[in-house]
């Protein structure tokens, strides 16, 4: 029942219909950072149709989604996996609890170069 | 020609000579740059998700500005145009979206509803003043380069939103490589990620990323790569390890093509 | 004094299950001029059918109405029946209480109270009904078919067994079509120019059968048994009837540099050239855009080049030669103007503007021909080299979302198999060579098919992984970084490629849909043929006297395109065997004392079926009055009834479907 109800809202949140999907793995296949995420693009779409929730609400694949698009691009049925990844991270972004980045991280990974796109980017996706 | 112009956090700050090298070059090839007054930052990131409103909001007060002047509004940053130009597309095309971001925007007594456009500071040089002119416009060109264009992945995704050039096959910063005297070299990575804001959670992650791309662009050619993302810039230089290529931010190049960079 | 009789039909529960037809059969039978009314479960069946001859007999019926499905399903049944009875087939109109009552209606009561009202007015407009004699047109005797590829050629070799004169119209300047640049055919393995050179040589032979290569339909009028057709014959600027195929001309040519489009761009051709060793025609053609001496004229000099005309012995060079528009009358038309794959500078993410050693699967089929670029060497086009890894992709462009930009929808059928093919075809001439296939299915339905893709996979050794690739990256040094997915061991894999082929999907010629609209006959949005009924008619398109073979009606493999051509050629053929068609007498039938001449009419006619005469009439005091008046040609009327409606003076009336009858039928149902 929660299962379900986590499912709606994900799918709500990130306006994606998982049922488009072909299973071709062409999102996979094309994404930059697969080797550093636990579950890919793929397995999002699939495991969130089948109501399979909770190892993605828990996976730090959320984080390591670079939101760069091109599985976005390429996905031959426009299922658009990047929203549907961004829509779990949002997700647990938006409980209550610590955030995945925390103010006070940020100094240790600082130098004089970093531009504070980087910060405003970082805190747009690891924070609320 | 006038354009209302979003700089953007970082260029009016750590990279406040891009800024400067912007501005010089637009002068000298005919057209403004009118900074929109009090803007806000965009945020960086494009907010995906249906139900993100409030993080809209700084990029449709830009818009409305840009409106209200009777300009285009012009941005020199991927990531800003990416933001600006998705929010646009949202405001004029998602009745909730536009419905909600109007609400929020009573207090302002401001009303917007897509009317503005949303184009890139290479979208004027290609479509405005055009790639003769820039390059007659040319003082030293860069003759003999082989240079690389590394577009990153906001420039271009989604295309069928941004539709700025054909996202797998771009020919927009090869083409300004051509007016400024250059030779493009064109090497498959130019268009994948460099790791984005992701140093904050693994520092590996943009490490191989900008790896893959360097070793890539070098393995075909190139001297130097040229781009439009001050963060794509950041990573990719600081994360060169052994890769001799150094990576220059296009409206410095440009400034240097039409003799306006200062010699220091 | 009308004797109608209601006949009204279950059709299973399809009718009976939402209307109530008792009720409306004894309803119906209440009503004024109506001496009969039944109902039975399938008026259709042999036993219906004997139902309403009988009581056409028995009862003495003038007139008879069904209450079923559409008439487009059975009207011409019904009329049979009746006909057979000896009742005039027009004295029979059907109610439609299925596609527009029980099967978009829920209610019962609501639904019998329309399946009665429309009832009543079939009855009220069959009360109304003319005993109508169909007319006759005369059958031309020739079949035209469109396109010169397989399926073309089948059609016409067939037409042309069974006696009857058929022109082939090509556009290129060989027949052949796609199989002509195929190495192998699936699952055999037959060589294709094997099979279907003999094929185009006894086209050539037959003397029932004239070839017009380098040619276009441009213009087409008429109807069926009666087309009149232009066709466009480009000039190839050689004389076909001269040219003996040496090929002295080519020899002689200095120029080496035109793009050769038969080999798809993978190698240069003279400017002079013949597509291909066993083309027919035999006959060179020049590309005048490149040609020396025909750029020289342009600029004013005739004295450019002109070594094909000096070699010539035949004398058969025409630099002179101008395009010629020839007007044919054909009794039939077969449509098998074939497809061609996708462009694929959309497709980037796989490198193929970036190397030449990312081809089309057909240029990779060209790459395997003995008469391809490389004499059938399969060599990497960059530096000739043999290619140890080779990486295939399915779908490519294939199975997209409606609202892709870049691709179609549809499977494109064939692919599966003729990737399996070259997979098979690469490791048994290069045992060394790794091949990898990139799918998401293996579609492989045919007779004999899994089989060889499992040969492909147990025998040859190739590796299949699900899942697609996202990007190619070339390398300097020639190779190809292949990145895909491989879902099943849940890995982002990393193959180096010296060649990387891309299964582009297939669609429609970009004549057809031109086509289409001079031949007024309909395509989906996919611009494909459409057949007249997708399960039950599927060599015939909507209409009439033109009939679909191949690909232009939707991605098939050879087999089944054979099949359909012969299936369209006997089709056309029946029409051909007929001396005289029978008309539809549905058609318009203007007053002429009430036509005041005004043309209104013939300018709204789709068919171009509306002309004026000048006629004399009598008038007052033995005088002589010439009016301007309409005529109808009722061959090329289709009964649309467009005219009824533009004429202001309500001279222009539509046989069996008179505007008295409709008032009838709207009087009915109020």
């Amino acid at each position: 029942m929660e299962a379900d109800l986590t499912k709606e809202i994900i799918l709500q949140k990130s306006g994606v219909n998982p049922k488009k999907c072909m299973v071709c793995g062409k999102c996979s296949a094309t994404c930059p950072n697969y080797d550093a995420m636990e579950y890919h693009p793929h397995q999002f779409v699939q495991m969130v149709e089948n109501g399979d929730l909770e190892p993605l609400l828990q996976s730090k694949s959320i984080y390591a989604c670079l939101s760069c698009f091109a599985c976005l691009e390429r996905c031959p049925r426009q299922v658009e996996p990047a929203k549907l990844i961004d829509g779990v991270r949002a997700f647990v972004e938006g409980q209550r609890g610590p955030h995945r980045l925390d103010p006070v991280q940020v100094p240790e990974h600082l130098d004089d170069d970093m531009p504070q796109q980087a910060i405003v980017s970082a805190f747009r996706k690891y924070k609320r | 020609m006038t354009y209302s112009y979003f700089p953007g956090c970082t260029l009016k700050n750590k990279a406040i000579d891009l800024d400067v090298y912007a501005r010089k070059s637009a002068e000298a090839l005919g057209f403004t740059l009118e900074e929109i007054p009090e803007w806000q930052c965009c945020g960086g990131e494009y907010p995906m998700a249906k139900d993100e409103i409030a993080s809209k909001l700084s990029s449709v007060r830009a818009l409305a500005n840009a409106r209200d002047s009777g300009h285009d509004l012009v941005t020199l940053c991927s990531a800003c145009y990416n933001v600006l130009k998705q929010v646009n597309n949202d405001v004029a095309t998602d009745e909730n979206v536009a419905f909600k971001v109007n609400n929020y925007l009573k207090q302002d007594e401001i009303e917007y509803h897509g009317e503005a456009k949303v184009v890139h500071y290479l979208e004027i040089l290609r479509d405005v003043v055009g790639w003769d002119k820039v390059k007659a416009a040319v003082k030293k060109p860069f003759t003999g380069k082989k240079i690389g264009a590394y577009y990153g992945c906001l420039l271009l995704r989604p295309g069928k939103v941004l539709q700025l050039d054909d996202p797998e096959n771009p020919q927009l910063i090869e083409d300004f490589i051509k007016a400024i005297g250059g030779t493009p070299v064109i090497y498959a990575q130019r268009n994948e990620c460099c790791g984005a804001y992701t140093m904050f959670e693994d520092e590996s992650i943009p490490k191989n990323r900008t790896k893959k791309i360097l070793s890539n662009a070098e393995d075909m050619g190139a001297d130097f790569l040229v781009t439009s993302c001050p963060l794509c810039r950041y990573n990719l230089i600081k994360n060169k390890g052994d890769s001799k290529l150094d990576v220059i931010y296009f409206t410095e190049l440009l400034a240097e093509a039409l003799g306006l960079k200062e010699e220091k | 004094m009308e004797r109608i009789g209601v006949f009204v039909c279950h059709c299973g529960t399809n009718i009976a299950g939402t209307v109530d037809v008792e009720k409306v059969a004894e309803e119906l039978g209440k009503v004024d001029g109506v001496v009969y009314s039944t109902h039975y479960t399938y008026m259709c069946s042999s036993a219906g059918q004997q139902m309403i001859e009988d009581h056409i007999k028995n009862d003495k019926l003038t007139g008879v109405v069904l209450c079923s499905c559409s008439p487009r399903m059975h009207e011409k049944t019904f009329r049979s029946c009746a006909e057979r009875a000896g009742l005039n087939p027009f004295k029979v109109e059907v109610a439609n209480i299925r596609e527009q009552t029980s099967w978009v209606m829920k209610d019962m009561e609501q639904a019998t109270e329309k399946a009665i009202a429309l009832g009543k007015a079939a009855i009220a407009k069959t009360i109304l009904d003319t005993p109508l004699i169909a007319g006759e047109t005369p059958m031309t005797k020739r079949a035209l078919v469109i396109g010169g590829g397989i399926a073309g050629i089948t059609a016409a070799l067939d037409i042309a067994d069974a006696g009857f004169p058929v022109d082939i119209v090509e556009k290129d300047y060989t027949v052949g079509g796609k199989m002509a640049k195929l190495d192998k055919t699936f699952p055999t393995l037959d060589c294709a120019s094997c099979i279907v050179t003999p094929k185009m040589t006894e086209v050539s032979q037959n003397p029932n059968i004239r070839i017009l290569s380098a040619s276009e339909v441009c213009r087409v009028s008429g109807y069926i048994g009666n087309f009149e057709i232009d066709i466009k014959r480009h000039p190839r600027y050689v004389d076909e009837t001269k040219c003996t195929g040496c090929g002295a001309c080519i020899e002689k040519c200095p120029n080496k540099k035109v793009p050769n489009s038969f080999n798809l761009g993978l190698n240069n051709r003279k400017a002079i050239d013949i597509p291909f060793a066993q083309a027919v025609p035999k006959v060179a053609n020049i590309d005048a855009t490149y040609c020396l001496h025909m750029k020289g004229l342009a600029n004013g000099k005739d004295n450019v080049c002109g070594f094909c005309e000096k070699a010539c012995a035949a004398g058969a060079i025409k630099f002179d030669q101008k395009e010629e528009i020839i007007t044919e009358k054909y009794g039939a038309i077969i449509v098998a103007t074939g497809y061609n794959p996708i462009s694929l500078e959309k497709f980037d993410e796989y490198a193929y503007n970036q190397s030449p050693d990312v081809v089309s699967s057909l240029e990779f089929e060209r790459l395997c021909n003995a008469s391809g670029p490389t004499n059938g060497h399969l060599l990497r086009p960059s530096d000739g080299k043999e290619p140890k890894t080779i990486v295939f992709v399915q779908c490519v462009g294939s199975r997209c979302s409606a609202d892709s930009t870049k691709g179609h929808e549809y499977c494109s059928k064939i692919c599966c198999m003729y990737t399996a093919k070259h997979a098979i075809l690469t490791r048994d001439h290069y045992p060394d060579t790794n091949c990898y296939v990139f799918y998401i299915d293996v579609r492989t339905p045919g007779k004999l098919f899994d089989e060889f893709y499992r040969r492909a996979v147990e025998q040859y050794g190739v590796h299949y992984i699900k899942g697609q690739v996202g990007k190619v990256t070339p390398q300097s040094d020639g190779t190809l970084d292949v990145q895909g997915s491989d879902l099943i061991l849940n890995k982002q894999v990393h193959i180096k490629a010296d060649m990387v082929v891309l299964a582009a999907s297939i669609e429609a010629d970009k004549s057809a849909r031109p086509l289409a609209t001079m031949l007024t006959t309909s395509m989906d949005n996919n611009d494909f043929f459409l057949e007249a009924h997708a399960k039950l008619r599927p060599v015939e398109s909507p209409t009439a006297g033109i009939f679909l073979a191949g690909c232009c009606q939707g991605p098939k493999d050879i087999p089944e395109t054979v099949a359909q051509s012969s299936g369209a050629a006997a089709k056309a053929i029946c029409l051909l065997v007929k001396d005289k068609l029978k008309n539809d007498p549905c058609t318009a039938n203007p007053d002429e004392n009430a036509c005041n001449g005004c043309g209104q009419c013939a300018n709204v006619c789709p068919y171009g079926a509306i002309s004026y005469i000048d006629k004399d009439f009598r008038g007052p005091n033995r005088t002589t009055i010439t009016r301007h008046v309409s005529q109808v040609n009722s061959a090329m009327c289709h009964g649309c009834g467009a005219c009824t409606v533009a004429c202001p003076s309500g001279a222009m009336d539509l046989k069996g479907f008179s505007n008295k009858q409709i008032l009838a039928e709207v009087d009915s149902v109020l």
